[in-house]
């Protein structure tokens, strides 16, 4: 069949970026997403803290309302012991926010709908919570597959499904990223795709035709816009959930 | 010295500006916002807990069948496990805090 078809995966495909630099060191079209996202979060805050007023304006209003939202979000959630991971989990929602963000732009990779990424940052958030357990804990911390108030010989059956269950948290955590980005690009590409395919076999009719998924892009874009943040805010919270298992053990 | 009773003066008449103008009502929409956002937050969560722990189980019994070559026994016996797991995600993400 000839004319147009759709490829909806074709837009995750690694490029090299920055040029013959890039391809000598395997800079990928990904990694460029990600140093831009660096580059605009510290770029925004450095804007917006120049000033210091004690009535904010709108770019240091923005960056304090950030500031806050996650503060709050880490003392609520993990408690006041929480401030000390509020470094990390800023960094890594911020990080997310704006990869989401970036990536809903034409012409911008999103680096969030690949797994590699997405499971790279879980596996951090995992590793590292595992860690502040052992270290707040000791062995101590074994305890917490150990479910109390317990019969003990229920405990063989429960204790492998509080490790299961433990142990799937980077896989949700990654996924649940992965596959909302994932499917919003996917779902624009099949849309944009079948405007095209309209156009193609109907002529000026399929032209008219094709306000419909115009229409549905555009109410699609919406939709992505929420799903950006609030994926940004899913895993921020979860991470700050994670902790608080690791400090408080329940 | 002035600009710190200044500070002080404007941060007792920003104080008072915020009760006068939404006190209470401002403390009931942000609640409602929360309960929502806690809302979106849970359905976005549910399916995949349950699925993440399914493939855990699954890939820990087939692992541990390639050790023993066993295969399929661990890994069938992981599956019910599995489930029972990714209940226990949902009652945990849905605030359950007996037993955690």
């Amino acid at each position: 069949m000839a004319g147009p078809t759709i490829d909806a995966l074709g837009q995750f495909t690694l490029t090299t970026g920055l040029g013959g630099l890039g391809r000598a060191v395997n800079f990928t079209n990904s990694n460029e997403a990600m140093l831009g996202a660096a580059v605009v979060v510290v770029l925004v805050f450095a804007l917006g803290l120049r000033s210091r007023a004690l009535v904010p304006g709108r770019t240091q209003s923005l960056v304090e309302m950030l500031y806050e939202f996650v503060r709050n979000m880490c003392v609520d959630t993990i408690g006041e012991e929480g401030l000390r991971f509020f470094p990390l989990v800023f960094t890594i929602f911020s990080f997310i926010l704006l990869g989401n963000l970036i990536g809903l732009f034409p012409y911008f990779f999103a680096f969030t709908s690949h797994i590699a990424v997405t499971l790279t940052l879980a596996l951090f958030v995992f590793v590292f919570s595992t860690g502040v357990g052992f270290y707040t804990h000791g062995f101590k911390f074994l305890k917490f597959f150990v479910p109390s108030g317990v019969p003990s010989w229920l405990l063989p059956l429960l204790v492998p499904i509080e490790i299961i269950s433990y142990l799937s948290r980077p896989v949700s955590l990654s996924v649940r990223l992965f596959a909302n980005m994932t499917a919003g690009h996917v779902m624009w590409e099949v849309f944009a795709g079948f405007m095209l395919l309209l156009t193609a076999s109907f002529g000026v009719l399929g032209a008219f035709a094709s306000v419909v998924p115009l229409g549905l892009n555009v109410a699609l874009a919406a939709l992505e816009l929420l799903v950006a943040g609030l994926q940004a805010y899913v895993f921020a919270i979860l991470t700050c959930l994670y902790l608080h298992d690791a400090v408080h053990m329940h | 010295m002035s600009e710190g009773r200044d500070k002080a003066a404007f941060e007792q008449r920003l104080k008072a500006a915020e009760q006068a103008a939404e006190g209470p009502k401002r403390d009931a929409a942000e609640s409602d916002a929360g309960s929502a956002r806690r809302a979106i937050e849970l359905a976005m969560r549910l399916g995949v807990e349950m699925v993440a722990a399914m493939v855990i189980a699954v890939v820990i019994g087939w692992g541990l069948d390639k050790l023993f070559h066993t295969t399929p026994w661990l890994m069938i016996l992981m599956v019910p496990v599995g489930m029972v797991a990714g209940l226990r995600n949902l009652l945990r993400a849905s605030g359950d805090k007996t037993g955690g």
